[in-house]
């Protein structure tokens, strides 16, 4: 592989940047292959059924195969490589043991027998307890595989709960705040729900006039994150719950933001009906370049009637089973329970993970996270607050949200700085979220990035809006020193490439 | 010590940050919080170091039979098969692992590319023209599809095969509660003659069975009555059979999970998703895309993104945000080092074994073959037994196998009493010489079995 190398003018290191990589397709050729899977074995299929399509996967060894991959993962940023406060989605260190116990639980298949899997029960019984005690709630589901699907499978709960009391057809509203991530009012439009969107007042609180007045007889719920996509703690969180209680609806809580909470306060305390955990923000399971997630969906337990079945259910002498198949008596049937979202014990692997780091953690390093985390937060805010303008000037939790408005103006946009921070070595935060903050930058350091990153980082995002200031267009330039320069997204867009395509 | 040990603040640390903030304390930061709500006690244990957590968990891991401590038969969308060294190797890399969404394309081209070459993997593999970078799981991508074809044809009624995978059907009917859509099982072979006001129909091929279907004339009777034709399929099935694509079908959907992809008690794994160019727009989920950047160098983006909800919020053709992208990978991973000749052999291998094994349990007294016509590389056996009773006893005989009467849906189990037996690459003759010789031995007595 090639390498480039360049100055980085501003700190004077030397930076490699790695070569791009061909396509699989572009590596191979007719013939090569390796020996993984052989076998004679002939296979006996009528032939109307077979296939007749030529079938073009590429052919390659196993070495091309490692150093294709390799050069590739050496394209990406990542948690392992460097700082990457992406607001909201809590990019903190993933540790390296949880991986390697998830691989104790890899040879096993859902559909075993529960006398088969006693271990697999235990552990996910004991994290339903871990979790319900650290959201203040008094059941889980682990069965959600991110948090979006939570979301759904909580105004699932809601729809039938609200139909139990015979108010299904009524209620047909779901309300969001206008700094809700776009997979609240998604949900709830998967859900069948009409979608009410209420604004924020001038301190980054819900507009509790403005709820009042859209709530109703015809409102299902009202789905809250707290602390708030601004990195807000909701001030007046247990009148805004109350007033949705008193409009016969139910509050729904987007974890998305709980690591703020992780030992300062619990959703269960405050008001909330239920609330749903991405283990892979706050438990520190890796996010996979995108995903895998879970997202289990902790309750209050008027709730928990309608929680997704399987439930497990531990006996006096210690062992388990589910309830709707103990295998040797018919099963209990579903109760009021939406049904299932995924067999058995959702996205396993991942909560094996989360478990893991739970334990690790125990009582007082639960507590010591939410603490350094705002602490982190809040010690990054002011260190940039006299650079950039600081939207809704709050004392945030665990993120705060910037506006490079007054950039903006010099020529330099929030896309633009996210993009000279990645010639800084930093990953860029979350930009133009949430929506109400004109060139919002969104950033959140989490609790595993030492002082001397923090320091870096603002050092970095100090020097870029200079540069705003007094050369905006080496700014609209970046990046120069990663793998590619900007790309064109309208393109990809208007005529969309989706796959590749052999040559004719 | 810091009590959470991936903390790197030092006391001097969290002074001079305090100090730097203008507080004297973390507390002075919170005062937004209720008082009476602040700082509850969890009732947590306390914290354990790394070499009591892996003992731990080693000790719970302990407790379970795992795939290949014995005979193993159970399949179905999840299924135990080699996964070669390279795989975990190089799809667990940190790089690609502790990464997010590609978010910012210039810096994540290792995944763009990756989740790329998996769509055209995939799109090759089912003949389909475009490929997602993943759903949550074979459910929920069927789930989708569903709601898919509510969108593109404005009809209610979903029609969807009982020999569709019982857990497939179990997240649709859960989701359907969401819209209200209509749900209607009918067995396949009715299948055809019920499109009529359908927004799809729902077909497995090869069917939760094992059992070989007609999709194409399925998917004829679907477009004459307007209808869209989903088909759940399974990865290695398309290296023998013809595809979707070639089928008439508009979208395809299964479990990637065989792809290389650990078991792991059922996730983290890989929805596919795949439909016709035209639909595209329809399309839930997150999509690579190729493109050039401002050198006119090629590079590839996350496109389409209208579609979807950071953006669309409310109008979003899904709700889907975090996805499976790292399944996406490995699955290409995995069919990379494989080749088309591997695939196609763990495919052959996985029939022949399953024909084979049948042929014997099918000459056992008492013993048959439910399936009514040719099967791929699972099959169901009846016996006087009964299904349920014999895969019991097999357990305690340290086989595993599943039993089609814990298939069950809204809380019913399902009518059948058979065991379903589910072979790959990895079925060696040992495993079925001992299935063989136990059912031998259990239908020689088989009304001592349920007294067991």
């Amino acid at each position: 592989m090639t390498v480039r190398t360049h100055v980085i003018p501003d700190v004077g290191a030397k930076t490699a940047v790695p070569a791009l990589e061909p396509l699989l397709f572009e590596l191979a050729r007719p013939g090569r292959s390796g020996r993984h899977v052989v076998s004679d074995d002939a296979a006996d299929i009528p032939a109307a059924f077979q296939r007749k399509t030529p079938l073009h996967l590429p052919e390659l060894t196993e070495p091309q195969v490692v150093r294709h991959y390799t050069h590739l993962a050496q394209l990406n940023y990542s948690v392992d490589a460097g700082m990457y406060p992406l607001g909201s989605c809590t990019m903190k260190y993933n540790p390296k043991v949880n991986d390697r116990v998830a691989s104790l639980f890899a040879d096993l298949h859902p559909r075993q027998s529960y006398r088969t899997t006693q271990g697999v029960l235990a552990l996910a019984y004991e994290l339903e307890q871990m979790l319900a005690k650290i959201t203040g709630m008094d059941f889980v589901s682990l069965q959600p595989q991110a948090g979006a699907q939570s979301e759904f499978t909580a105004l699932l709960v809601f729809k039938a709960y609200h139909a139990k009391r015979g108010e299904a057809a009524t209620r047909r509203r779901i309300i969001v705040p206008d700094s809700a991530h776009g997979t609240n009012p998604a949900s709830a439009a998967m859900c069948g729900y009409q979608v009410t969107t209420v604004k924020s007042d001038a301190r980054g609180n819900v507009d509790l006039d403005a709820l009042k007045s859209a709530l109703g007889p015809d409102v299902a719920g009202f789905m809250l994150t707290n602390p708030n996509t601004l990195g807000l703690f909701e001030e007046r969180v247990r009148e805004v719950c109350d007033a949705v209680h008193g409009a016969g609806a139910l509050v729904y809580g987007d974890g998305a933001n709980m690591n703020a909470l992780l030992g300062i306060a619990r959703p269960g305390d405050l008001g909330f009906d239920c609330v749903h955990i991405n283990v892979h923000k706050t438990f520190s399971t890796p996010h996979g370049a995108g995903g895998p997630g879970a997202g289990p969906l902790c309750v209050k337990a008027h709730l928990r009637p309608f929680l997704p079945k399987p439930w497990i259910v531990r006996e006096a002498d210690g062992s388990y089973h589910y309830d709707t198949a103990r295998e040797d008596r018919a099963p209990a049937g579903l109760g009021d329970s939406i049904g299932t979202i995924k067999q058995r014990i959702g996205n396993f692997g991942v909560l094996v993970r989360a478990y893991t780091y739970m334990k690790t953690l125990g009582e007082d390093g639960m507590l010591e996270t939410g603490r350094d985390a705002i602490l982190a937060a809040n010690y990054l805010l002011a260190l940039l607050r006299d650079k950039y303008d600081v939207a809704y000037d709050r004392t945030p939790m665990h993120e705060f949200v910037l506006s490079a408005a007054k950039q903006k103006r010099q020529g330099a946009s929030a896309l633009d700085i996210g993009k000279a921070l990645l010639d800084e070595g930093f990953h860029s935060p979350t930009v133009y979220f949430p929506l109400i903050v004109a060139e919002a930058m969104m950033i959140e350091p989490t609790e595993t990035e030492p002082r001397e990153t923090l320091d870096a980082f603002a050092a970095a995002m100090k020097r870029i809006a200079e540069r705003a200031e007094s050369d905006p267009a080496s700014v609209k330039a970046a990046p120069k020193y990663t793998p590619l320069a900007r790309l064109d997204e309208v393109t990809a867009a208007r005529k969309p490439v989706l796959r590749w395509q052999r040559p004719v | 010590m810091n009590a959470n040990p991936y903390s790197p603040h030092t006391e001097e640390d969290r002074a001079a940050m305090l100090e730097r903030i203008g507080v004297r304390s973390v507390d002075d930061l919170l005062t937004a919080i209720p008082k009476d709500a602040r700082f509850p006690r969890l009732g947590l244990a306390s914290g354990l170091s790394e070499m009591e957590v892996q003992a731990h968990l080693e000790r719970l891991a302990a407790m379970n039979r795992t795939a290949g401590s014995g005979p193993f038969f159970i399949g179905g969308p999840i299924q135990r098969r080699y996964i070669p060294a390279a795989v975990p190797v190089l799809a667990l890399r940190g790089e690609f692992l502790t990464a997010y969404t590609p978010y910012q394309p210039e810096v994540s081209q290792g995944t763009l590319q990756g989740v790329f070459e998996y769509q055209s993997l995939i799109a090759e593999l089912l003949a389909m023209e475009v490929v997602n970078s993943s759903m949550y799981d074979g459910g929920s991508a069927t789930a989708e599809a569903a709601f898919m074809a509510v969108r593109v044809t404005g009809r209610k009624k979903v029609v969807v095969a009982t020999e569709v995978d019982f857990t497939y059907r179990r997240t649709l009917r859960t989701y359907g509660r969401g819209p209200e859509l209509e749900i209607v099982e009918v067995p396949t072979a009715k299948l055809a003659a019920s499109a009529e006001d359908a927004a799809c129909v729902i077909v497995q091929h090869p069917d939760a069975f094992g059992s070989l279907v007609d999709v194409r004339q399925i998917a004829d009777a679907a477009h004459a009555a307007g209808a869209l034709c989903v088909q759940v399929t399974e990865p290695h099935a398309n290296a023998l059979l013809e595809p979707p694509g070639a089928l008439g079908v508009d979208i395809a959907v299964g479990e990637g999970q065989p792809l290389g992809i650990t078991m792991s008690y059922g996730g983290p794994h890989l929805g596919i998703f795949a439909c016709r160019e035209s639909l595209v727009r329809q399309m839930p989920g997150r999509i690579a895309g190729q493109t050039l950047d401002a050198n006119g160098t090629r590079g590839f983006v996350n496109t389409l993104q209208t579609r979807e909800q950071h953006i669309r919020r409310e109008k979003a053709t899904s709700n889907i945000c975090t996805n499976e992208a790292l399944a996406a990978i490995t699955a290409a991973v995995y069919l990379s080092l494989l080749g088309p000749e591997g695939l196609r052999a763990a495919a052959r291998a996985g029939v022949a074994r399953a024909h084979a094994l049948a042929k014997r349990l099918a000459a056992l007294p008492g013993c048959a073959i439910a399936n009514e016509g040719p099967f791929f590389d699972r099959f169901t056996l009846r016996t006087e037994i009964g299904g349920w009773d014999l895969r019991n006893a097999l357990i305690a005989r340290g086989i595993q196998v599943e039993a089609t009467a814990s298939h069950y849906v809204d809380g019913r189990r399902e009518g059948r009493d058979d065991v379903i037996a589910q072979c790959t690459e990895l079925t060696s003759e040992a495993d079925a010489d001992a299935l063989v010789d136990a059912v031998a031995q259990l239908a020689r007595s088989p009304e001592t079995v349920a007294a067991r």
